[in-house]
């Protein structure tokens, strides 16, 4: 007789892969437009506009963006995995596979986020690739370059697990991103120092998530941040535990997926 | 040892329905029974309940003594259920949904894809293993969903109207495979509306209705309190006139047909040989409902008299 955990182990398993296996069955809808996108932000902020731009904080403009746009494609896209796939298992209810079965809410939320994390490394891989082209990428720590691309990739899974259990119609996946997360990362220091900015500003960008995981991951690449590295860590640490205390929470209440 | 026990079980809705007022029920372990009941009575929210897709408001259930909320993955593993819905991703192919509920179970990969293919096999699906689950039609959709119900081997099988939408043919089929699988020893629960179905595959039975069960015994027992059985005479010449025959009453529905209500005390030799006596000849007869169907009606309609 097998034991709980080995179950366990085994549903995740297949949580994962069947996620991984939707997003690579649908390639033309969640690989290609990001590499699409950030090839022209390339071409037009990095080379066309960048080229007049000059110096941001001491490196050429296109080398200064391009970590915030790997790691917008990262946000973006374990976003928007997540948040349509577990939708459309509520819309179907082939949720109910998961509820029938022996497989805890946290293996359930645990292999969804890790799908999400799978697709964001995916299309993160494809940008850096695509960045390669456009710049001579220079790591400057590679473990903590690492550490911020998995924790947002983490983090913005789990806000796309939050807004589909609450979401009711195909309008509602997309309203966050569009009016939350678009806003967030633009004005999260992806294209611009926040020493650019006026103090006012610059104070209330320290309000955005986006602005640590941005500055960290760019500084894990160039070496140069905005902000403290340690408290932006602790911040997005914080972020992933609230959050994912607040997922489970959601599917133990059942909230928009059991009466 | 039971394989169903459901002890006073409420289920009121968030929007103040109370679907189930109160329902106690066992199922033997390799029984194969029949939850009836009109349209709304309850039964999916029964069912979804033992499945744990809807959350109960109190009571108990427990399967093969395992209670579903203190020890839930072990009382989990022993369900399979057919659900009355579609309930598949439409867009994944036919046997990842297998091996996917396999993988819920903890069925290894590999060891999961043999038994999706022994499932798809027998539903005679094997054919249509690669095709994404949306182009399937809907009988086959419902054989998919009992193949996926029976990947991870469950001792009770729940199927919530499966044979709808089925046609003849696979739903004979259907039929001779649900009997086999109790016969290997799997318990089976089984909604239907079709009553000679209920009939002809189960042992026992519940009625339910309104939320309340209304009747819970064996098949045979419930027949044999039908009164009387209505059965259709065809005459070979037109008669005008419903003949007098005696104790047994009868209606002429058309020229050619003869309704002949029959008493359980009643011979039917009695019956055809006053006919002959009046030079009426029998071509053809069958019963004008089936028994159970008959059964069903009364009992609903004497539920709905006390409730009045
Ligand atoms: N989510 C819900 N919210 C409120 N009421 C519900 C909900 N689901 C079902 N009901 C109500 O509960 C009652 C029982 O429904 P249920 O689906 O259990 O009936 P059923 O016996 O399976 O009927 P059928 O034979 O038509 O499938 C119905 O009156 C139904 O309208
Ligand atoms: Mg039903």
């Amino acid at each position: 007789m097998q034991n709980s955990w080995q179950i366990y182990r085994i549903a995740f398993q297949t949580i994962v892969t069947k996620e991984i296996l939707r997003f690579m069955r649908i390639w033309v809808q969640t690989l290609l437009p990001p590499a699409i996108t950030t090839t022209l932000y390339f071409i037009i902020f990095g080379r066309l506009i960048g080229d007049r731009i000059g110096e941001m904080d001491g490196y050429r403009y296109i080398d200064f963006i391009v970590p915030g746009l790997i790691l917008m494609s990262v946000i973006q896209n374990s976003y928007a995995n997540v948040v349509s796939s577990f939708f459309g298992t509520k819309l179907q209810h082939y949720i109910e596979e998961l509820l029938i079965a022996p497989v805890p809410h946290w293996v359930v939320l645990g292999g969804y986020v890790v799908g999400g994390v799978a697709r964001g490394t995916m299309v993160g891989i494809l940008v850096t690739i695509i960045s390669l082209f456009f710049t001579d990428l220079s790591i400057n720590s590679y473990g903590l370059t690492l550490l911020v691309f998995v924790l947002t990739s983490v983090l913005f899974a789990l806000a796309g697990f939050i807004n589909a259990v609450y979401a009711k119609t195909f309008d509602d996946i997309s309203i966050v991103p569009t009016f939350v997360l678009t806003p967030l990362t633009y004005l999260g220091g992806v294209f611009y120092s926040i020493e650019l900015l006026p103090e006012f500003w610059q104070w209330l960008s320290l309000a955005n998530p986006v602005l640590y995981m941005v500055n960290t991951f760019r500084f894990g690449i160039l070496g140069i941040s905005d902000i403290d590295v340690v408290v932006a860590l602790v911040i997005i640490l914080g972020f992933i535990a609230i959050l994912t205390v607040y997922s489970l929470r959601l599917l133990s209440r059942g909230v928009g997926i059991k009466e | 040892m039971a394989a169903l026990v459901i002890k006073d079980l409420h289920k009121t809705y968030r929007n103040g329905f109370a679907a189930l007022k109160g329902i106690d029920l066992q199922v033997e372990q390799g029984d194969f029974f029949a939850l009836l009941g009109p349209n709304g009575a309850g039964k999916s929210t029964a069912i979804s309940i033992i499945a744990s897709l809807t959350n109960k408001t109190t009571g108990r259930v427990e399967i093969y003594g395992h209670d579903l909320d203190r020890e839930r993955d072990q009382a989990k593993r022993l369900i399979g259920l057919v659900p009355q819905e579609f309930n598949f991703n439409m867009w994944e192919p036919v046997v990842e949904i297998l091996v996917n509920q396999a993988g819920y179970y903890g069925i290894p990969r590999k060891l999961a894809f043999q038994r999706a293919g022994e499932a798809l096999q027998r539903l005679g699906l094997w054919e249509k293993r690669q095709t994404q689950a949306r182009w399937l039609s809907g009988g086959m959709k419902r054989r998919l969903m009992i193949a996926r119900a029976l990947v991870h081997r469950p001792r009770l099988l729940i199927l919530d109207e499966p044979t709808a939408g089925v046609d003849i043919e696979i739903r004979r089929s259907m039929w001779e495979f649900m009997r086999e699988i109790n016969r290997q020893g799997t318990t089976i629960i089984l909604t239907t509306h079709y009553l000679e179905e209920a009939e002809s595959l189960c042992r026992n039975i519940a009625i339910i209705d309104h939320g309340r069960i209304v009747e819970q015994t064996s098949m045979t027992r419930l027949l044999s309190q039908l009164h009387s059985e209505l059965f259709l005479l065809n005459i070979a010449a037109p008669i005008e006139r419903a003949p007098d025959l005696h104790d047994y009453r009868t209606t002429l529905v058309d020229s050619e047909t003869l309704e002949v209500e029959v008493d359980r005390e009643q011979s039917m030799n009695q019956l055809f040989g006053l006919l002959s006596a009046q030079g009426i000849e029998v071509v053809s007869m069958r019963n004008k409902q089936n028994r159970l169907e008959q059964m069903f009606v009364d009992l609903v309609d004497s539920a709905k008299e006390k409730r009045a």
